[in-house]
């Protein structure tokens, strides 16, 4: 894989870190058909093309990027909710995407998701304590119905709900008490990992600061590691140690996060960040703002050269004559794929 | 599950539609003896009998062969309610599963039992039916099953679209990642969200089943032994109608419709009940209308009134 090396010699920059989730090289193509009756691909959307990176036991990756780049298919793809098309993904030291349905089924104890639409991601016809309890009757871990009550009760107490609610239905709860109910359940089979594909993107802004918090509360309770896929920068900040910025697909810089904040390197990252806005008025005013004009190409067809050379401010030959640019470690624990650096 | 028939025989419509369909099935278990004669039994007819008008000894009068037609209605209860309910609950339970198979799964699966469907969907179902009844004989097991496996083809269809639309809602990719196996997201999942559709269609699979054992019947393909609601209406209907002698011909039109009216209350307060949303809807809540639209009863001081609208509120 084209990414391999980098993630590989990332291990050496941790030092002794041990590494939870490996990816490398994922690759997620959605293949376009014609024909009524006799289907055959004629395209593909690379929603994901070749990713490479590590998440670290305990710590909390962030990954942001516009609409459409490919977050959350990554955090979908990386669970195998879909099937990669290429690459590999090693959980706790296990192959996921080779596995055997009903092994990857036992995995998927161990690695949680949340979602993004509270609204959308429960089932408005089972109760919150069947909703909450479900996971431990699929994978039989407590069966005695007792038991199960308690610890469901536990489980929303834990995460800042009224035990008494076991027997409401999702849609007597607004947006953030779903989205608790949400994190109750992903914490049912008491997993280590975490994917929180844009977890309060879907929130009120002063409950999303309260959701944050139970996140990272309960990553300290329970030793939890996240991926983290938002698109709100200033809170990727506040929660995340590294953050990964993809574009169209591809990751284009990874950095610890208060390194990437204050020292971006690829153009695109420059930009995102301008973008943020400064609570102060005095700075605002005099802030430079690098404004990106056009959109995000189509990922069913990419542009030659690098993939940001459509909107990239500082483009010059290169970015068209050579292929995309691989990921490369510029400074320690720090890497960025674009020719100018 | 006492729950749900506690909160269903609470309804007004769920309870009067309780009580009508119970009217019907006593009629039915017990017609022998609620009937003041046998429709089956050979009887003695003069000439005064045949159409005779309702009187004291017939309550609704008497039909062409000179049989009493309240008698013939409670009997014909037994075949409607069985032809019914047999066959739409088996053309419920094909069509719920090659639908939900159908549209769960997609792909070749999808399209072979799809093109089952439309095979026999573009087949019109009486001839069908006619032609299947010829070829092997009358009997009302035949009926039965001939009306059964004819009529799963619309509630497949129906399933089929909604599964494919619940199957792409984010719970059920949520459930596959708790790792839920297929099996249990189409029961658990899917369909607990396509049941008030299957209720409401059964609904009207009942009615039309009954119907369509009386087209048969009027064909002369029904059994001729039996009594039921389509015979007596195909008869009234040559018959009758030229005589004036509405007695035979409204009674058994009333009956199908008792019938209709009874499962479409049910049905829909069933649904109301298996679906929450609904049910919290406030429009559904009768009490909370009423205390929008009754007046504030006038008190002798204004200040009391406060309090009691903040109580309803």
């Amino acid at each position: 894989m084209v990414n391999a090396a980098p993630a590989a010699t990332k291990k050496t920059s941790d030092g002794d870190k041990e590494v939870l989730v490996s990816v490398r090289g994922l690759k997620k193509h959605f293949p376009i058909t014609a024909g009524i009756i006799v289907q055959r691909q004629v395209g593909a959307v690379k929603a994901v093309d070749g990713v490479s990176f590590d998440i670290i036991k305990g710590e909390t990756l962030g990954l942001v990027g516009e609409s459409g780049c490919g977050k959350s298919t990554t955090g979908r793809t990386l669970l195998q909710l879909y099937k990669p098309t290429e690459g590999s993904v090693v959980f706790e030291g296990r192959e996921l995407t080779t596995m055997q349905s009903e092994d990857l089924r036992k995995m998927r104890r161990r690695m949680q998701m949340i979602f993004q639409d509270p609204f959308a991601s429960l089932n408005p016809r089972m109760s919150v304590g069947r909703i909450v309890s479900e996971p431990l009757r699929i994978h039989k871990t407590i069966t005695s119905k007792r038991e199960q009550q308690e610890y469901v009760e536990h489980l929303l107490e834990k995460v800042g709900l009224n035990p008494y609610f076991v027997n409401r239905y999702p849609h007597e709860f607004s947006g953030g008490q779903r989205q608790r109910i949400g994190v109750a359940r992903a914490l049912a089979l008491e997993p280590s990992f975490i994917v929180a594909d844009e977890p309060i993107s879907a929130l009120d802004v002063s409950i999303q600061a309260q959701v944050v918090n139970l996140l990272e509360e309960l990553q300290d309770e329970l030793n939890l590691t996240y991926l983290f896929i938002a698109h709100d920068l200033s809170m990727v900040r506040h929660i995340c140690d590294r953050v990964a910025v993809m574009y169209l697909g591809k990751i284009v810089e990874l950095a610890d996060s208060d390194e990437l904040y204050d020292n971006p390197l690829h153009p695109y990252t420059q930009a995102l960040l301008s973008a943020v806005p400064v609570p102060d008025p005095l700075v605002e005013e005099r802030r430079q703002r690098v404004i990106l004009t056009g959109d995000v190409p189509s990922p069913a067809n990419p542009p030659t050269g690098c993939n940001f050379n459509t909107r990239c401010p500082v483009r010059f030959d290169l970015c068209y004559e050579e292929p995309d640019p691989e990921l490369i470690e510029f400074s320690p624990g720090h890497w960025v794929a674009c020719h100018r650096t | 599950m006492l729950k749900y028939i506690r909160q269903f025989l609470h309804r007004p419509s769920g309870l009067i539609g309780t009580i009508m369909l119970a009217v019907v099935v006593i009629a039915a278990v017990f017609a022998p003896w609620i009937a003041p004669y046998n429709p089956y039994e050979r009887v003695q007819v003069q000439a005064s009998d045949i159409l005779a008008p309702p009187d004291s000894a017939h309550l609704l009068g008497r039909d062409d062969a000179g049989k009493d037609v309240f008698s013939q209605l409670i009997y014909g209860a037994r075949v409607s309610l069985l032809v019914g309910f047999t066959a739409s609950f088996v053309s419920m339970f094909i069509g719920t599963t090659v639908g939900l198979i159908s549209g769960f799964y997609g792909g070749k699966v999808d399209n072979f039992l799809m093109r089952i469907v439309d095979f026999l969907l573009v087949i019109p179902d009486l001839p069908l039916a006619l032609v299947i009844i010829a070829v092997w004989g009358r009997g009302l097991w035949k009926i039965i099953f001939v009306i059964s496996i004819l009529g799963w083809t619309y509630t497949a269809r129906l399933v089929r679209s909604q599964t494919l639309s619940i199957k792409e809602r984010q719970f059920v990719l949520r459930a596959r990642a708790i790792g839920a196996n297929n099996l249990r997201i189409i029961v658990r999942h899917v369909l607990p969200q396509v049941i008030p559709l299957i209720i409401a269609q059964a609904v009207l699979d009942i009615s039309a089943s009954i119907l369509a054992e009386s087209s048969l019947s009027f064909l002369g393909l029904g059994d001729p032994t039996l009594v039921t609601w389509g015979n007596m209406l195909n008869f009234a209907f040559e018959r009758a109608i030229s005589r004036q002698a509405w007695w035979f011909l409204l009674p058994p039109g009333f009956a199908i419709l008792w019938v209709s009216m009874a499962l479409i209350l049910m049905g829909s307060t069933l649904e109301e009940i298996v679906n929450p949303r609904i049910k919290s809807h406030h429009l559904f809540n009768p009490r909370r209308m009423v205390s929008l639209v009754l007046p504030v009863p006038p008190e002798s001081t204004p200040v009391p009134a406060i309090p009691t609208a903040q109580e309803d509120s």
